[in-house]
């Protein structure tokens, strides 16, 4: 077979196979490309755009973008890191992110992109939304504030729950997650064990009665930034 | 030439950064060697007496005080900090930015469940600020110069800050000293 191709990603050439697209073919040659709404369980939906990269001068979600031989990638530039942290400052405004009292701060992949693009404080003005928390379910909680429509919900029910538990609604910035339910997720047939209940990068679905579980200092993101495995080359 | 002052104020916050300040624990007393405190509530200095090389601000603007006292440290601050989740991002006090004011202040003073207030008085006092319509975070106020996020921010992450700019050092936090929580 000689699906395998040649590719270069920040001047360094690495090898990959036809098929996959850049962010696998990277995460394979230990390098981090950060992403937020890619999920290596999930198909791509190239939303989120975290992890844009400069393919032969032209910008492209690389979580979608297949690998073609003899490509020239950038992905560790100053530009495209302002790109990415802007990116994460307006995730940031547009919902409602308390991190001192989020279940899911330390393990949270929004929170540890921040700490990775070293941001103190996000540079555009806060909006502040009023959003809905749905407790109905008993043992999930569904906290609209902190959701950032990365979809990954969405996709988790369908593709590796067969259920079709979560859908987007809305347009713009009143876009939310809705629920297949008659009124709220209590109403639906998702379950705690589901994959949809695990999957969300933000503390917007969390399960119930786990609470602060990890103590401060050992949790997933408190030691080493987000990247670290796949630089280590741990999934490769 | 004296030492550099550094003025200290805590807004709409909870003096947990204060608190957590004072976490440098003995590493105080080589900070006084280094700098003089002007206002703050350390020393219970009320107003800044003269230019200082930094302000440290906690807590964000909930009401008229709070911002004239930033407009204080803005005009008498060389650099000016904002350490904090309240001061860099509003923090709690911002919960009740989807709440219409009149609400707020109708459920601390006439419904809230646990309130014993047969007037029906909401004060009124001159004495007291006038709540903002919001809270808003320092930056959105005046022009910040530097961000030290945390809830609190780690005493280690307020004196690493402290020592580059006291030695003439950037401020660049290493990545175990930048947490949100």
């Amino acid at each position: 077979m000689s699906d395998k191709i040649k590719i270069t990603i920040d001047g360094k050439a690495i090898e990959a196979e036809l098929g996959q697209t850049i962010l696998e073919a990277a995460d394979a040659a230990g390098i981090y490309i950060p992403r937020l709404c890619a999920h290596k369980d999930l198909l791509p939906i190239g939303s989120c755009r975290v992890c844009t990269v400069i393919v032969d001068g032209r910008p492209q979600a690389s979580c979608v973008k297949p690998v073609m031989d003899g490509m020239v990638i950038e992905n560790d530039t100053e530009e495209l890191l302002q790109h990415r942290r802007n990116i994460i400052d307006m995730m940031f405004v547009e919902g409602n992110h308390f991190c001192m009292f989020c279940e899911k701060s330390g393990n949270c992949e929004l929170q540890a992109l921040a700490y990775r693009f070293g941001i103190t404080a996000p540079q555009y003005p806060f909006q502040f939304p009023e959003k809905d928390v749905d407790a109905s379910h008993p043992d999930i909680l569904l906290d609209h504030n902190r959701c950032i429509m990365c979809a990954r919900c969405v996709r988790a029910s369908q593709e590796l729950d067969g259920k079709n538990v979560f859908q987007s609604i809305g347009r713009g910035f009143d876009r939310k997650i809705g629920v297949n339910g008659e009124k709220a997720l209590g109403d639906t047939d998702m379950d705690v064990n589901d994959k949809a209940a695990d999957i969300c990068p933000v503390g917007c679905i969390i399960k119930k009665r786990v609470g602060f579980e990890t103590p401060y200092g050992e949790r997933l993101y408190d030691k080493e930034p987000i990247g670290s495995d796949i630089e280590k080359g741990a999934t490769a | 030439m004296g030492k550099p002052r550094v003025a200290t104020t805590s807004l709409a916050g909870c003096f947990g950064c204060h608190m957590s300040f004072l976490d440098i624990d003995e590493r105080i007393l080589d900070l006084i060697e280094l700098v003089d405190f002007d206002r703050s509530p350390i020393d219970d200095i009320k107003h800044i007496s003269q230019r200082c090389a930094i302000g440290l601000v906690e807590g964000g603007c909930c009401n008229e005080e709070n911002v004239h006292v930033l407009y204080e440290f803005r005009e008498n601050c060389d650099i000016l900090i904002s350490f904090g989740d309240c001061a860099t991002m509003g923090g709690i006090p911002t919960l009740r930015n989807n709440i219409p004011l009149k609400e707020c202040i109708d459920e601390a003073y006439r419904d809230g469940v646990t309130v014993y207030n047969p007037k029906n008085i909401v004060p009124q006092d001159p004495e007291i600020p006038l709540l903002l319509d919001k809270v808003y975070p320092c930056h959105e106020v005046v022009k910040i110069d530097y961000f030290l996020p945390g809830c609190p921010p780690s005493a280690d992450c307020l004196w690493a800050a402290l020592t580059a700019l006291l030695t003439d050092k950037p401020v660049e936090l290493p990545y175990e000293l930048l947490k949100y929580d």
